[in-house]
This record gives structure tokens, C-alpha cells and sequence, in this order.
């Protein structure tokens, strides 16, 4: 079951604060995800304290470096359930987990940041991995 | 973050994805829920078995730091006489 709106508008405010746009509805996930172009970051948004505590500052540190997706979206684990079941379509090869953030280049996933990599460690060192992915896989794109 | 509690007022495993090593052939993969006198509760629990796995424990574990642990279990308490050793899965795979 969703949670009450007015409890996640917080966390939904700080992803497009940051430049983020959401994915409500599949039709929205697939628009975006279907025949992908250029770069893209996929963050997977929860509820859970990590992504308040971790996954979120770090990818507002880690969209202030010069390299950077051309576009951040997002979905909202247990809040818009047709949009995120569909978003995982899309990186099926991954297990799903929240919070988590999926790269892609061209429709392809080329790197993943799954809950585990991100619970229990700084927003400085999230980012420091996500940037250095950026620099990696995106560094030609932009 | 030596001595960072993820969840304040809880054990400072709760909530991390740990590997639990065990006497026996299996190796645990799951989220740490907490430590009582019955043994080590975790949650969306992914299993190597050494006498049936087709790989070695090392890929398995690398294989779950890429693609994420494919839970075989929604909730598992493995017994406390069974445990040996407790530690975070990206400590595991950064070591």
C-alpha cells in the first residue's frame, strides 16, 4: 500500500530540487526508458532512512560534478507502484532494492548502485563512487 | 565509519547487508535485522551452499555485490551456536 502523499512530498521535493523529474506512470517510465538516448540516471526512491541519510545527499553531491547524466529521473519504491515495477523492467538483470540508482547509456544499464552499496556509508563516499562512474562511463557523453 | 550506527538505537549491523559465515557448508547473504540469544535474525536472505553451489563462494559473493542478492528467504534466523563470523558485504568485497 502507498504511503500518505504528505508524508513522501518531502522526499519527492528533494530529488527535483536537484534537478530530478519524476516518473508517476509506466506510460512516463517507458517515454523515458524505450529507445534511450544519451545519458541517464535512474534513482530509485524510498522511504527508508538511507536514502534520507545517504542516497539522496549523495547524488545531490555527486550532480554538482562537471560530468553528469544528461538526465536524472525518478521513481517511487512503494509510493508509485505501476511506474517502478516498470522502471525494473528495464534493468531486470539487477535485483531490486531501495533506495538504488541504475546509469545508462544509450538504453543500456552500465553501472548499478544497489541499497547495499549505499546503507551505512557517508554521502561523501556514495558520491565519490558515483562520480567516478560518471567520469567512467559518461566522461565522452557530455 | 567505524563505529557508526546506521540505525540509532539499534545494533550496528541493522539494516546493512551482511555476510554470515556459518560452521556448516552455508554461507548467508542478507539484511541484518538484529542478534538476540536464539541466533542472528536477517531478512531477504540470498544462500551459498559450498557442497551444491557451481561456484566458488568468492563469485557468488561478487555476483551479489553486482546484480544484488536474489533472496531465497524473506526471513531467516540462523541459530547462534551456528554463527561465526559477521561482516558487511562491501567489506567483504573491498577486502
Amino acid at each position: 500500500m502507498p504511503y500518505n502523499p504528505a508524508l513522501v512530498a518531502p522526499m519527492r521535493e528533494e530529488m527535483t530540487h536537484m534537478g530530478a523529474r519524476e516518473l508517476i506512470t509506466a506510460g512516463e517510465v517507458d517515454s523515458t526508458l524505450g529507445d534511450q538516448r544519451g545519458t541517464l540516471l535512474v534513482f530509485i526512491n524510498s522511504v527508508c532512512g538511507c536514502a534520507a541519510g545517504n542516497a539522496r545527499p549523495a547524488l545531490r553531491l555527486a550532480l554538482q560534478h562537471g560530468v553528469k547524466p544528461q538526465q536524472v529521473v525518478t521513481v517511487f519504491a512503494g509510493q508509485d507502484l505501476d511506474a517502478t515495477a516498470r522502471a525494473r523492467q528495464y534493468f531486470a538483470e539487477y535485483q531490486p532494492s531501495s533506495p538504488s540508482m541504475a546509469l545508462l547509456r544509450d538504453g543500456e544499464v552500465v553501472h548499478f548502485v544497489h541499497r547495499h552499496q549505499i546503507e551505512g556509508r557517508s554521502p561523501q563516499s556514495i558520491a565519490a563512487d558515483l562520480t567516478a562512474a560518471f567520469d567512467r562511463h559518461f566522461g565522452a557523453a557530455v | 565509519m567505524s563505529g557508526h550506527v546506521f540505525h540509532p538505537g539499534h545494533q550496528a549491523f541493522h539494516g546493512v547487508t551482511v555476510v554470515l559465515e556459518t560452521r556448516g557448508p552455508r554461507t548467508y547473504v542478507g539484511r541484518f535485522d538484529v542478534q538476540d540469544e536464539r541466533g542472528v535474525h536477517l531478512h531477504d536472505v540470498g544462500v551459498y551452499d559450498a557442497t551444491a553451489a557451481g561456484m566458488s563462494k568468492a563469485e557468488f559473493l561478487r555476483r551479489c555485490d553486482r546484480f544484488g542478492i536474489r533472496p531465497e528467504h524473506r526471513d531467516l534466523l540462523v541459530a547462534a551456536d551456528e554463527v561465526t563470523e559477521i561482516r558487511r558485504l562491501v567489506d567483504v568485497i573491498s577486502a
